[in-house]
């Protein structure tokens, strides 16, 4: 009987690896952002392409940075929730237009709601580089002083609004 | 007829000449691309994970290509261009990450499972040799063996 419980044992222990392994979001790479000042730069706004945008602008309030494109499927998946969340007007969302033709844009927006504050245009992606952006959509959460504190890469699930980024908005707005 | 066939041919002919000229690269071109290539070599494409910067089709892919073409030409080195690509991707984007405190299981854990595997391999050889050491009689058991080894005697 002795002679089981060890390869049993051993087993189990490869079956939780497995499992765990299994659930874990591949995607979900640490941002070596977390806690770093969010990149600057200046950028024109899609609405009206004579204003700029720069990070700065936002000093002295939490924001959420959303990098979107009119092509990007998941965009459209996490769009209704991010509409709803600015709804609430709780904090300000920023939008990075990333690598989108202005119409194509300025069409979606029209047709799906627009949570946006403003959008700024990243044309070449070359901020969103800056950004280390390589699944859009992605979130930023950036404290009053400009620190980004939290990167979320891929579409917002209700869950993950309601755990990481509601309490963490919470937080840093007291 | 013939002379409008022959005549196409050339046209082919040298429009094939004509593009191929367009996609030699420059001298110097080729010693960027070269540089390039050996550093995106390193880099993994976090779009499409299990491919390196330098085989990978995805667009960012194409764009930190063209990014490290552009610090190339403005003479960076490329530890610099490494150290750019980890400020904004992390360790992971790199296919030999750094020794550090969050990366010693990574590079210790094979060596560990290793070590395991041998003390096991140890265990079971010493425990197999012990059981199957000739085993030792006592004074009855040796008298009972001799007795049956008498009794199949003719």
């Amino acid at each position: 009987m002795k002679r089981f419980l060890i390869p049993l044992g051993v087993f189990i222990v490869l079956v939780i690896f497995l499992a765990v392994g299994l659930t874990l979001n591949p995607r979900d790479v640490p941002s070596p952002l977390k806690d770093k000042p969010a990149p600057a730069f200046t950028l024109p706004q899609l609405a009206a392409a004579d204003k700029s945008f720069s990070p700065a602008d936002m000093k002295g309030q939490v924001w959420l940075f959303n990098v979107w494109a009119s092509w990007c499927v998941s965009c459209r998946q996490e769009h209704p929730l991010l509409v709803s969340f600015a709804k609430d007007g709780k904090v300000p969302v920023v939008g990075l237009n990333y690598k989108d033709q202005g119409v194509d844009a300025k069409n979606w927006l029209a047709k799906f709601g627009d949570p946006y504050l403003l959008s700024a245009v990243d044309a070449d992606g070359r901020v969103g580089i800056d950004y280390g952006v390589y699944g859009v959509p992605e979130t930023y959460v950036i404290d009053k002083a400009g620190v980004i504190r939290l990167k979320h890469t891929g579409p917002i699930t209700p869950e993950s609004l309601q755990k990481q980024i509601l309490p963490l908005v919470a937080e840093l707005s007291k | 007829m013939k002379l409008r066939t022959l005549l196409l041919c050339c046209g082919l002919l040298f429009a094939g000449a004509a593009m191929a000229k367009e996609a030699a690269p420059m001298a110097a071109d080729l010693e960027v691309e070269k540089r390039m290539v050996a550093i995106s070599e390193e880099l993994r494409c976090l779009v499409c994970q299990n491919e390196s910067l330098s085989g990978s089709h995805a667009e960012l892919a194409q764009d930190l290509r063209r990014e490290i073409r552009k610090m190339i030409a403005d003479g960076k080195t490329d530890k610099e261009i490494l150290d750019f690509m980890v400020e904004r991707y992390g360790d992971f984007v790199r296919y030999r990450p750094p020794m550090k405190p969050t990366t010693w299981l990574l590079w210790g854990g094979p060596f560990l499972l290793l070590a395991g595997g041998v003390g096991a391999l140890i265990l079971f050889l010493r425990r197999r040799a012990r059981d199957n050491a000739a085993p030792v009689l006592s004074e009855e058991e040796r008298r009972r063996a001799a007795a049956l080894l008498d009794q199949t005697k003719p």
